[in-house]
C-alpha cells in the first residue's frame, strides 16, 4: 500500500520534474531494469492523460453549453422543421390506434355478418313487411290479364282487347272478369271452333271483378249440359288446379296449385295460385282435379314469380244470386252434376274446352 | 443570432488552427455555423431540440478530439465530416430507441465514419467510468484532483484554498486521493 503511494509520489515527481538530477537518473535506471515498474509508470501516465482529457471534455461541454444558450432554438425550429401534411402526421401519430380500430371494425363486420346469417329467420320477417309495402305500390301495376289483341297482327282488324270467358249455363250465359269488358262498346265471344257470337253485359261487380255476359246472337244454339260445377266452399291450400284460357287464339291449358287462401295483398276475395298465366287468361275458369270451378283467373303479380290470382267461386255464386232472375229472358240454371270427376286430365279438357270462349272487346 | 455575430466566415483550416490553439471564439464560430444543419437533420427525423443538442455536441467533441489528436487530415470539408458523424450518431440513437432503421431524410452528403464513432464510444465509456469514480471519490479529494489535473491550479493555490499548513501536506493529500481514484477507476473497469 505504502509502496504504491511511494510509487505515485515518485512518478508524480518525475512527471512534474521535481526530481533532482541524481534522483532522475536513478529512476530512469530503475524503469529500464524493472519492466513491471516501467509498465506501471506508463499506465499511470495514461491514466493521468485520460483524467486530463476527461477534464477537457467537461470544460468543452460547459463551453458549448454556453454557446448553445446563445442560439435561439425556438425560431430555428420554426424555420427548419418540415411541416408534414396534416393527414400524414396524423397517420404517423395514430398509426397504431388506427390500425387497431380498422381491425376491430373488420372483425365487427364479420361478426355482424355471421350473426345476421344465424338469425336469417328474423331477417326475413323484416323483408316481408318491406315486401308488403312494395306490394302496395305494385298494386297499381298488377297486370290485368287482358290481351291486347291490337298488337297481335293476325287479328289486328278484329278487336282491341281480349280475355277468356266460360259458360255458366247452357243457354248462353258466360262469366268473365269485369276488367275485360269494362268500357266496352260491343262484345263478341268466340268458341274453340271459331264461331263468334255477339254478347252483352247483364251484370257487373267491379268490387269482385266479375262480369256476367249473355250471348244475344241469333245464330247461337244452346250448349250441351255443363260438365263442371261451381264449388261453394273454399278450396284447400296445395290443391292441384288447372285453367283453360285464350292467351292466344287457340285454347291454352295451364296447370298449377293453390298457393295461398288470399289474393293480392291479403285480398280475401281471391286465391293466390301458382300457375302460368298470361294476358288473355283473364276470366278463365280455375278448376280443381274433380272439375269443380273454384275461381276465375283475374290477374297476376308482375314482380313476383308464380303469383297469379283468381276470384273465389263463392263470389261468382253470390253474383248469380244477386241477378234478379225476373229480368232475364232465360233463367240461369246452375249445373249441379259434375261429369268430370274420375276422368283423366285430357278427357276433362276435351269436355271443358267447348264451354270456354274468347271474349273480344271493342271500344 | 448568427446575424449579429459579425465575424468573417472562417475557412476550415482557420478553424482547425483555432481549435488547436484552444480559441473560444473559433469554437463558438464552429458551433454556431453548423448547428442549424444538424438541428434540421434531427428534428425532421423524429428528434427534438434536446436530441439535436446532444448529438451535435457529441459530434463537435469527436471533431475536436480528432483535430487535437493531430492526425486530422483535411480529406473532406469539416461540414461534411460533422454531418456524417452526427448522422451516424443519430441513426444509432434511433436504432437504440428502435424507432427507425436506415431510412432517414438526408440533407447533405455524408460518408462512413465508423472508425471515429467506435473510437469515440470507447472513450465515452472510459469517461463514464472516470466520472463515476470521481463522483464516488468524495470531498475534498474530488475537488483537489479536479483543481490540480483539470483546472491546472498549482499546489500552492490548492493549499491556500483548502487551508493546508503547507504545500507538502497538500501534496501528500493529493497523492492519497490519486491513489484512491486509480483504485476506484480500475476496480470498476
Amino acid at each position: 500500500m505504502s509502496s504504491e503511494l511511494d510509487l505515485i509520489k515518485k512518478i508524480e515527481a518525475y512527471l512534474f520534474e521535481e526530481m533532482t538530477v541524481a534522483e532522475l537518473a536513478v529512476f530512469e535506471q530503475e524503469r529500464k531494469n524493472d519492466s513491471a515498474l516501467d509498465h506501471k509508470v506508463v499506465a499511470h501516465l495514461n491514466f493521468l492523460k485520460s483524467l486530463k482529457s476527461f477534464g477537457e471534455e467537461k470544460s468543452l461541454k460547459a463551453q458549448m453549453n454556453l454557446i448553445h444558450d446563445e442560439i435561439d432554438v425556438y425560431s430555428l425550429k420554426n424555420e427548419l422543421e418540415e411541416k408534414p401534411l396534416a393527414y400524414i402526421s396524423f397517420w404517423r401519430k395514430n398509426q397504431r390506434s388506427l390500425s387497431v380500430a380498422a381491425s376491430v371494425a373488420i372483425i365487427a363486420t364479420l361478426i355482424t355478418v355471421f350473426i345476421m346469417n344465424q338469425f336469417n329467420g328474423t331477417n326475413q320477417i323484416s323483408n316481408y313487411s318491406e315486401l308488403k309495402r312494395d306490394m302496395e305500390t305494385i298494386k297499381r301495376s298488377q297486370n290485368a290479364l287482358i290481351r291486347n289483341i291490337k298488337s297481335d297482327k293476325q287479328t289486328n282488324d278484329v278487336s282491341h282487347f281480349g280475355g277468356t270467358g266460360f259458360a255458366i249455363s247452357p243457354n248462353g250465359y258466360l262469366v268473365t272478369n269485369y276488367h275485360v269488358v269494362k268500357e266496352a262498346d260491343s262484345i263478341y265471344v268466340q268458341n274453340n271452333k271459331g264461331d263468334a257470337f255477339k254478347a252483352e253485359t247483364i251484370y257487373i261487380d267491379p268490387s269482385t271483378d266479375i262480369a256476367i255476359l249473355q250471348i244475344i246472337d241469333q245464330s247461337f244454339k244452346n250448349l250441351a249440359t255443363l260438365p263442371y260445377t261451381f264449388k261453394k266452399s273454399d278450396a284447400d291450400l296445395g290443391e292441384d288446379v288447372f285453367t283453360i284460357g285464350y292467351p292466344k287464339d287457340d285454347v291454352v291449358y295451364g296447370k298449377g296449385y293453390l298457393s295461398s287462401a288470399t289474393g293480392f295483398g291479403g285480398d280475401s276475395i281471391a286465391y293466390q295460385v301458382s300457375i302460368p298465366v298470361n294476358p288473355g287468361n283473364s276470366g278463365g275458369p280455375l278448376l280443381d282435379n274433380k272439375g269443380n270451378v273454384i275461381g276465375i283467373i283475374s290477374g297476376k303479380q308482375t314482380q313476383a314469380d308464380g303469383a297469379a290470382f283468381a276470384v273465389k267461386s263463392d263470389f261468382l255464386l253470390r253474383a248469380f244470386n244477386s241477378i234478379p232472375q225476373d229480368s232475364l229472358k232465360n233463367k240461369i240454371v246452375l249445373n249441379k252434376k259434375n261429369t268430370l270427376s274420375g276422368l283423366n286430365r285430357q278427357k276433362q279438357i276435351k269436355k271443358i274446352e267447348d264451354f270456354i270462349f274468347i271474349v273480344k272487346v271493342y271500344n | 443570432m448568427s446575424k449579429e455575430v459579425n465575424y468573417n466566415k472562417l475557412t476550415d483550416n482557420e478553424i482547425i488552427l483555432g481549435i488547436l490553439n484552444n480559441s473560444n471564439a473559433t469554437l463558438q464560430h464552429l458551433y454556431k455555423s453548423y448547428f442549424p444543419m444538424i438541428f434540421k437533420l434531427i428534428i425532421n427525423n423524429n428528434g427534438n431540440e434536446d436530441d439535436a443538442k446532444d448529438i451535435y455536441q457529441e459530434g463537435i467533441i469527436i471533431l475536436h478530439d480528432k483535430i487535437k489528436s493531430g492526425d486530422f487530415e483535411l480529406t473532406s470539408k469539416l461540414k461534411t465530416f460533422l454531418y456524417s458523424v452526427c448522422r451516424r450518431l443519430w441513426l444509432k440513437r434511433l436504432n437504440h430507441k428502435s424507432r427507425f432503421s436506415e431510412n432517414i431524410k438526408d440533407y447533405e452528403d455524408h460518408f462512413s465514419v465508423d472508425a471515429e464513432i467506435a473510437n469515440h464510444e470507447e472513450k465515452d465509456q472510459q469517461f463514464e467510468i472516470m466520472g463515476s469514480a470521481l463522483a464516488s471519490l468524495g470531498e475534498p479529494c474530488k475537488t483537489i484532483i479536479e483543481d490540480f489535473y483539470m483546472n491546472n491550479l498549482s499546489m500552492q493555490d490548492i493549499c491556500d484554498k483548502f487551508g493546508y499548513t503547507n504545500a507538502d501536506n497538500a501534496k501528500t493529500q493529493k497523492y492519497k486521493c490519486l491513489q484512491r481514484l486509480k483504485k476506484l477507476f480500475f476496480n470498476v473497469k
